[in-house]
């Protein structure tokens, strides 16, 4: 709606609402309403994010929860595309697999890390691990169901001008399921920061999750807040990235 | 859809069935930390619904769900009429919504952990939290698409706000609104068993982390079994009653 006339008054009232409830949020605190302890102000917080990044390890805690995140993500996007396009090609293999897959798939990933603890331990490759399973689900599923879903006259071209499993699948299959498999990929990314998060807690890997835990425990408020703002960063920038790539990668459906 | 297709869905059974086996077969008087054959896995979980532990913890992570929604869904049910009705309201909050909902839920517990303390305060917050943003946009989105001449006949009849939400906008909405509720109740089981496993010591979830802890690998996987079995017998459950209620509702 606001993106073919750029609405200055709405943007403006949008802007007017989020610097509202910021105030909102000050003036809370300022007069003391609610207890520091619980609700640090957005000064102090703001204080605590800057000292964090500038002095302390923040930078290095976002970064290390962030390349969890990417390379269990990006692990997930690769093996689901991969299986998903495999079970999706064929009718054969999607008529025997599919119910499985259906009843794996309402599994919260959560669940299954203390599985994987069991059989791995607490290690980094056990919150990755986790991280690629619980992340791969959205992306195989909606590359298989992208693959189901492809014009039956383009496979029956596919199969007078004989073309091969590979080719039907570079050539025909994924350009056809890729709107499919990038709304799974966009799932799998927030899926993989949550997971991202709790694995650090558990396997008390070194990231933002352990980070804001302790900051909690030890009832410094300020710079837990300061660290869920900067997940919240996080989740903000991976998911408008993604976005971009996505308009760009489907321009040519328009 | 009936008739021929029984064949079919047999065919899905098969590789399930012929992986339990091997299971089985591999796993039969190996003694393991980490796995357990599914026969000791079904005696577990026959075991734990006997002595009623099992529905204690279900009852738990239940309650804490769906309060959760009730309370973050039903939040988010009402903003979503009022911005799908009102445009400006809604581009004025477009920004604060943006900025808040990609905070990932998890995010929020020690938050909550800190202000709450352990317990049910903790997994409400957190559940309301994740369940509020899926309603508002979905519902939003289902008000938006109510068809403009109904809107024209509410102009026409000078019904006011609340009358035009009640009589004419949800009921439009609803088979989409449904939809919505039903996709809220997935997340809301997924964010509260996911809380009890990394903070909150109750329910399904704590249950399960301790018996991994224990190393009680049977307790584990009757456990897994069985929160997937919750989560699929409550999708499948709300699916089959949208088909009944909303037959040539909007597509899920």
């Amino acid at each position: 709606m606001s993106a073919d006339t750029w609405d200055w008054r709405g943007a403006a009232s949008s802007v007017a609402v989020t610097a509202a409830l910021l105030a909102g949020w000050a003036v809370v605190t300022t007069l003391g309403w609610v207890s520091p302890v619980f609700l640090p102000s957005p000064q102090a917080t703001a204080q605590a994010l800057a000292e964090g990044l500038r002095e302390g390890d923040l930078l290095a805690l976002a970064w290390g929860t962030v390349e969890r995140m990417v390379y269990g993500w990006v692990l997930a996007s690769l093996i689901g595309m991969a299986l998903g396009a495999l079970i999706g090609s064929s009718p054969v293999l999607r008529a025997w697999l599919q119910p499985m897959l259906e009843l794996v798939r309402p599994l919260p990933a959560s669940a299954l890390i203390p599985v994987f603890i069991a059989l791995i331990g607490l290690s980094p490759a056990m919150v990755l691990l986790v991280i690629a399973f619980g992340a791969m689900w959205p992306v195989l599923l909606s590359t298989v169901h992208g693959f189901a879903a492809v014009e039956p006259r383009l496979s029956e071209v596919a199969q007078v001008l004989q073309l091969s499993r590979r080719e039907f699948i570079v050539k025909i299959g994924l350009p056809n399921a890729l709107p499919d498999a990038l709304a799974g990929m966009r799932l799998s990314l927030t899926i993989a920061l949550i997971l991202a998060i709790v694995g650090e807690m558990l396997a008390s890997q070194p990231g933002l999750g352990t980070a804001i835990v302790m900051a909690a425990r030890s009832f410094r408020a300020a710079d837990l807040f300061a660290g869920v703002a900067l997940l919240g960063v996080i989740g903000f920038v991976s998911n408008a990235l993604l976005g971009a790539a996505e308009r760009r990668l489907l321009r040519w459906q328009r | 859809m009936a008739g021929p297709t029984s064949l079919r869905r047999w065919r899905g059974g098969v590789l399930p069935l012929l992986l339990l086996i091997a299971a089985e077969w591999c796993l039969h008087g190996v003694q393991s930390d980490a796995l357990a054959p599914p026969t000791r896995v079904l005696a577990s979980l026959w075991e734990g619904l006997r002595d009623g532990t099992l529905l204690g913890a279900s009852a738990q992570t239940l309650l804490a769900a769906i309060g959760g929604l009730a309370i973050g869904g039903g939040l988010g049910l009402l903003m979503g009429l009022w911005l799908g009705l009102a445009r400006r309201a809604a581009t004025a909050a477009a920004l604060s919504i943006e900025l808040l909902r990609p905070l990932p839920s998890m995010a929020l517990a020690p938050i909550a952990m800190l202000v709450f303390g352990f317990g049910y305060r903790l997994e409400l917050f957190v559940v309301a939290f994740t369940c509020f943003f899926p309603m508002l946009l979905l519902t939003q989105a289902a008000v938006r698409s109510v068809e403009p001449r109904l809107l024209e006949v509410a102009q026409v009849l000078a019904l006011n706000v609340g009358q035009r939400a009640a009589k004419i906008v949800l009921p439009a909405a609803l088979p989409r609104v449904f939809v919505a509720f039903r996709l809220s109740v997935g997340i809301a089981l997924v964010v509260a068993v996911t809380t009890e496993i990394a903070t909150n010591p109750q329910g399904l979830g704590y249950a399960l982390i301790a018996a991994q802890q224990a190393l009680a690998p049977e307790r584990m996987l009757a456990l897994l079994v069985w929160v997937g079995l919750l989560g699929w017998g409550l999708s499948a459950g709300l699916l089959a009653l949208e088909r009944r209620w909303f037959r040539q509702g909007a597509p899920a």
